[in-house]
């Protein structure tokens, strides 16, 4: 992996261009995409090249999903990640935690593994486990192991959860047998010193970047910035930092503003299995608030709620000039009709939508970043989303 | 009539032919997706094209409730309400109410039923169904006949033959897109004989005196025969019989529709015996339950011993399922999340269109037994065709005998 700061706002946001597979180049930040085991949720392979390239071509994918049916041994013997998948022009990024159905559970880990919610039930897994899985699937790039806790834990526990952590990686790290590029794991909940702490300690190992955890695990945004900026600023800048947990556009922005170049968002996926779409808009031009109409009853100005029944007849796309599959193809009546008769083709075009919006999202933003204008276009989006709200909320 | 049906190339009761419809130019034998509420499961309109799919099939009943024909029919119609730009067919809506409401209650007029939208009784005239059909616009639709499952027996299935005769007609008056729409019958008339003979011979004589002739009706007769009532749980031997009585006795110049066939040997079969085209939910639905379509059978990708394979579902299939995913992937994957539904639905069809497509290229290009032979030897390798396939095929005047035998040279 390499990766290399190209350009600075006028803060701690930075764009960059990380290269996971051969030539392909990727620019940061960026969105890197939930998977579940591997692939879109409903999104067939086939249908990937309809979504833009490369951006949408960086996948998340959690170890603990395969604990369902395959083997660590079986895995191998396919011949690891990229062949399984049959994605071989794709950057995998393994990190247990998937934010959906492997949820950290900090109460049940101990010292001798981090302990998850999964859908084979709560299992621990020790850094020995664990490395045979990152072993078997030969990922391009993968997370220590880590002690995730919540915002609310009590002072010891947090401190606990970054000594285990240290440790962990560096197990990890021992135990490491392939190639991929290593992030190591920062945690430390919402004590500043505690972030400082292991930052500093996780900077001085040998790793390839960052992975920033315990975050959307109850801290406020209030306290969030200044936690995120005291983990960054104790990092070394040409080293990439990857994030879960901020997964609304606002809390992507915080992130990006405050260093992180990576970002798993979960986003996408409520908003595809709730029946939404995704609708604000995607230049940087001022005074983006358009009268809310009538018609706006199942907006809020930013994402549409297909399921709702003034879109039974609306022969139009769920945004206009989208270039993505779902928009070119179908319309919002047909979405509303698949919904409303529970088919599975309508998560499958939303999710196509939604994820072809949300990247065009972070495409707006490294320009932004690029043109110097990162605060400038930061300040304008939460501003206009704040007078949309209110402007649904008026009509409601 | 809105349609050309041309055959290419035959052998003995086979036929493969071109058949041209408003939407699209079809070739037979070919079976038809089942698109029950304006989708198939999981898949997109361009995946089906990918396959091949020609033809597709909506439920008029599904359509009805929702979102209506009459939205459908405001909206341009089903081809541009779900962006198929291919054929399409939909039943006539009988066939739902019967298997799915219970309470359901056949009478001269028509299907009376309960809605199962608010339990108000609602009824379903031949009239009617015509009129919910010509909103959705489909290329092909079908007329309200009276279906009566082939394991019951008794004067209820004369009865329901003659009616469908009756409702034939109210179809024909009813239909108000001749030049748009090809209105098939439905024969009818149980495992009998006799009846069925005289269900064909009302249908086909359904040349219209010029009184009745429905204004903008080009051609008097019905532009395709679909044999119905079949697929029901009759036994395999009934079932062929049936089926070649009627392929028999059905003009060689229209197309015949088997309903809610199905099983791959099914196909086989009723292709050898002279039917073009066939529907049914079996390959998609059993995808949904972990199941794929093989040349062996079928493969159950739920079962343990799959979960470390690592081979293809299928290693002569050239789907992108099989070429990009293992046994053991999908197994991860099937009943538990819905990409393993989506992959394998995927799979099942491309296999149906691929029997399809090599069904019609078969007997176009004078290989129509070697096929059937090739078929059977890859499905019952040990020798053991069923006897009904063998009675069959014999009808069908294809010699199988070195399928059959419990020492042919297949085993070596």
């Amino acid at each position: 992996m390499k990766f290399g700061v190209k350009a600075w706002s006028k803060g701690r946001a930075r764009a960059g261009v990380i290269q996971l597979i051969g030539e392909m180049e990727i620019e940061t930040p960026a969105l890197v995409l939930s998977t579940r085991k591997g692939l879109p949720f409903f999104i067939s392979p086939d249908l990937f090249p309809s979504l833009p390239s490369p951006d949408s071509h960086f996948l998340h994918v959690s170890p603990l999903h395969f604990l369902e049916g395959l083997t660590p041994k079986t895995i191998s013997n396919i011949g690891g990640l990229h062949q399984m998948l049959g994605l071989h022009e794709f950057g995998f990024a393994a990190v247990p935690r998937d934010s959906i159905v492997c949820l950290p559970d900090c109460d049940s880990t101990n010292k001798t593994g981090a302990s998850f919610e999964t859908p084979c039930g709560r299992l621990l897994i020790k850094p020995v486990e664990y490395m045979k899985m990152i072993s078997s699937m030969n990922p391009n790039l993968w997370v220590t192991l880590a002690d995730e806790v919540p915002a609310w834990v009590s002072e010891k526990r947090n401190k606990t959860s970054v000594d285990r952590t240290l440790r962990w990686l560096d197990d990890c790290i021992a135990l490491n047998s392939i190639g991929g590029a290593v992030l190591g794991a920062i945690v430390g909940g919402s004590s500043v010193e505690e972030r400082r702490r292991c930052a500093q300690e996780v900077a001085k190992r040998n790793v390839s970047g960052y992975w920033i955890g315990g975050f959307g695990l109850g801290e406020s945004m209030e306290e969030r910035s200044t936690l995120l900026n005291t983990v960054t600023d104790n990092l070394p800048e040409q080293k990439p930092r990857k994030i879960c947990g901020l997964e609304l556009p606002e809390e992507v922005l915080q992130g990006i503003a405050s260093g992180v170049d990576l970002f798993h968002s979960t986003y996408i996926y409520h908003l595809t299995i709730g029946g939404f779409a995704l609708t604000f808009p995607l230049d940087r031009t001022v005074g983006n608030v358009s009268t809310p109409q009538l018609s706006d009853i199942g907006s809020d100005g930013t994402k549409i709620n297909l399921k709702a029944t003034v879109y039974r007849k609306d022969t139009s796309p769920i945004v206009d000039g989208c270039s993505c599959y779902t928009c070119q193809n179908h319309t919002k009546a047909y979405i509303n009709h698949l919904l409303n008769v529970h088919e599975m083709l309508a998560q499958t075009l939303l999710e196509i939508h939604n994820t072809h919006h949300y990247l065009g999202f972070f495409r707006v933003i490294r320009e932004s970043i690029k043109d110097g204008k990162f605060e400038e276009f930061w300040e304008q989006f939460i501003g206009n989303r704040r007078e949309h709200i209110f402007a649904a909320s008026l009509t409601a | 009539m809105a349609l050309r049906f041309e055959i290419l190339g035959r052998f003995n009761r086979a036929r493969a032919s071109q058949l041209t419809l408003p939407h699209f130019v079809c070739q037979t034998p070919l079976f038809m997706p089942v698109g029950t509420q304006g989708t198939i499961k999981g898949l997109m309109t361009s995946q089906l094209e990918e396959i091949g799919c020609q033809i597709i099939l909506g439920n008029t009943y599904h359509l009805a409730l929702r979102p209506t024909s009459e939205v459908i029919d405001e909206l341009g119609g089903l081809h541009k309400f779900m962006n198929w730009t291919r054929a399409l067919l939909t039943d006539s809506g009988g066939f739902q109410m019967v298997s799915l409401l219970h309470l359901a209650d056949i009478t001269e007029k028509g299907v009376t039923f309960q809605s199962p939208v608010d339990g108000k009784p609602m009824l379903l005239t031949p009239e009617e169904s015509i009129e919910i059909q010509n909103r959705i616009g489909a290329d092909i639709i079908m007329a309200l006949d009276d279906v009566v499952r082939t394991t019951i027996t008794g004067p209820r299935i004369e009865e329901a033959m003659y009616r469908t005769l009756r409702w034939i007609d109210r179809c024909i008056a009813a239909h108000k897109r001749p030049n748009e729409q090809n209105l098939f019958g439905i024969v009818q008339g149980g495992l009998d004989p006799v009846l069925r003979d005289i269900c064909v011979k009302g249908l086909v004589d359904r040349n219209l005196p010029g009184d009745i002739c429905v204004k903008g009706l080009v051609d008097r007769n019905l532009p395709g025969y679909a044999i119905g009532g079949l697929a029901g749980g009759e036994d395999k031997d009934s079932f062929w019989r049936v089926v070649a009585q009627c392929t028999a006795a059905l003009p060689e110049d229209k197309p015949r529709y088997v309903m809610g066939v199905g099983y791959p040997l099914d196909i086989v079969v009723c292709s050898a015996l002279g039917a073009d085209m066939y529907d049914c939910v079996y390959p998609t639905r059993t995808a949904r339950f972990g199941t794929a379509l093989v040349p062996e059978g079928v493969l159950k990708l739920k079962h343990r011993t799959m979960a470390d394979d690592t081979r293809p579902i299928d290693p002569t299939c050239t789907c992108m399922v099989c070429k990009n995913y293992t046994r053991a992937y999908i197994h991860c994957l099937v009943t538990k999340d819905a990409m393993g539904s989506q992959l394998l639905s995927y799979h099942n069809l491309y296999y149906m269109m691929k029997l399809s497509r090599d069904l019609h290229s078969a007997i176009i290009e004078g290989q129509f037994p070697e096929f059937v032979r090739s078929f059977l030897q890859k499905m019952f390798p040990k020798g053991d065709v069923p006897e009904w396939v063998c009675n069959a095929m014999e009808v069908a005047g294809i010699d199988i005998s070195l399928c059959c035998a419990p020492f042919s040279s297949s085993q070596d």
